[in-house]
């Protein structure tokens, strides 16, 4: 019996140990894991949408918390709006967002990434990891920041700024505006029309 | 007179602070896109198809070359004198070294490249962003980066060579390379946007606003 007791702890132990993982080594785990994945994978690098979102869905989606990130994007109407609304609309904003990630992990896969330095101070709950890719075609790195929340014991990505470009709250104008003229429902339609579309009309 | 029109109904049409004369942008940008997608964009496609990957690298770091001499000049401009001899120095190896620019050997030597034109250096002077506008061919620009490009220009090295062939030859080349690196980010907005007009110019005028600070813009209010 006490081996099972010790093999459980030591169990616990290591679950609480990957749960108390520093953002940096969180977000380089990630990166790292999944660049090897897409430089090893010829169909993702042709251009296999599917199995890039497979691949996002299963290594990148856990790490992220959609629910603060539609929040941002929504902006001031947040709080206007029924819990059913907010959760069918992060599901959608979550499909529109784990496609254009997929989308840029196949058309940069030839980047190298560089870690800047990290420090946390304890009892911090928010963080931001800064990195650097590199790109053939650009001599100047382009900067790739993530900001990330400690929720119940874990850090989430709540934001991704590429080049000072926040992925989240570039959408706010647009959403406000939907919400504006044609409501929530109509922003949801959007979204629902915009991910059933393929993606690849021009 | 029809510009003018389209100019007056978006000025009554428009209730956006940062973009006042958005019906006008919107009539612009579906030029821009028309000629991107009949022209610019074949071309490049066709360019970036031909071209080995190193050739292109090759004619990116070339320009890239040149506009680090431009880069110094705006970062003393600046009062970055560390920074601007950085790009001078860019410009002696790549240029030795790295024959005529077409190796970055300086980057691989620790002499970072830096992103500075006259429309940053105007905002580190203080002169504030103005109006958006959206000029076809261009591209997205505020008011004060249209004024910077028009420098940026005056000063190119490349606008003053004098024969009239070359010269003309190595902008429309530089045009062209330029357009197709932009071609993997034009998949990813495709992808990304639910209108495309808004999120090309939110993400520029972001990304200016972290540029003109080197990376560390004042925070913004956030509301939740």
């Amino acid at each position: 019996m006490k081996w099972l007791f010790a093999l459980m702890s030591a169990m616990l132990l290591s679950a609480g140990v990957i749960a108390a993982e520093q953002p940096d080594e969180l977000v380089k785990t990630v990166t790292d894991e999944v660049l090897t994945i897409v430089r090893n994978d010829k169909d993702i690098q042709s251009g296999n949408a599917k199995k890039a979102v497979a691949l996002v869905e299963a290594k990148v989606l856990p790490h992220f918390n959609f629910m603060r990130m539609t929040q941002l994007a929504v902006g001031r109407e947040w709080r206007n709006i029924s819990p059913a609304q907010q959760k069918t609309l992060s599901e959608e904003f979550k499909t529109l967002l784990v496609r254009t990630y997929s989308k840029a992990l196949t058309e940069y896969r030839n980047q190298a990434v560089e870690y800047k330095p990290f420090s946390l101070k304890p009892g911090e709950t928010e963080a931001k990891v800064r990195t650097l890719v590199k790109t053939p075609n650009s001599a100047k790195p382009i900067e790739l920041d993530y900001s990330l929340e400690q929720n119940a014991g874990a850090w989430k990505v709540y934001d991704i700024e590429v080049a000072g470009v926040s992925l989240v709250t570039n959408y706010r104008d647009s959403f406000a505006s939907e919400i504006r003229n044609n409501g929530v429902d109509g922003l949801i339609k959007v979204l629902q029309t915009k991910n059933n579309s393929g993606g690849d009309k021009k | 007179m029809f510009a003018a029109a389209v100019f007056l109904a978006g000025c009554a049409t428009s209730g956006n602070p940062k973009d006042p004369i958005e019906g006008f942008n919107r009539a612009m940008y579906s030029v821009h896109d028309g000629i991107d997608t009949v022209i610019l964009k074949p071309v490049a496609t066709g360019y970036d198809t031909v071209l080995p990957d190193p050739v292109q690298t090759g004619v990116t770091n070339f320009f890239s070359n040149i506009g680090d001499l431009m880069i110094s000049v705006n970062n003393l401009l600046q009062g970055k004198v560390g920074d601007a001899a950085t790009d001078l120095s860019r410009v002696l190896v790549n240029t030795t070294v790295g024959i005529f620019g077409i190796f970055d050997v300086a980057s691989s030597e620790g002499l970072t490249k830096h992103d500075e034109d006259f429309g940053q250096t105007f905002g580190r002077w203080g002169v504030s962003e103005g109006a958006y506008v959206f000029i076809p061919l261009l591209g997205p620009r505020t008011a004060r980066d249209t004024v910077g490009v028009a420098v940026d220009l005056w000063a190119d090295p490349v606008t003053h060579i004098n024969d009239v062939s070359v010269r003309n030859s190595l902008l429309a080349l530089r045009a062209v390379n330029t357009r197709a690196n932009l071609l993997p980010a034009d998949k990813v907005i495709e992808e990304a946007a639910i209108d495309k007009y808004s999120y090309i110019r939110d993400a520029y005028l972001q990304n200016r606003r972290n540029l003109v600070h080197d990376g560390n813009p004042p925070a913004r209010a956030v509301d939740e």
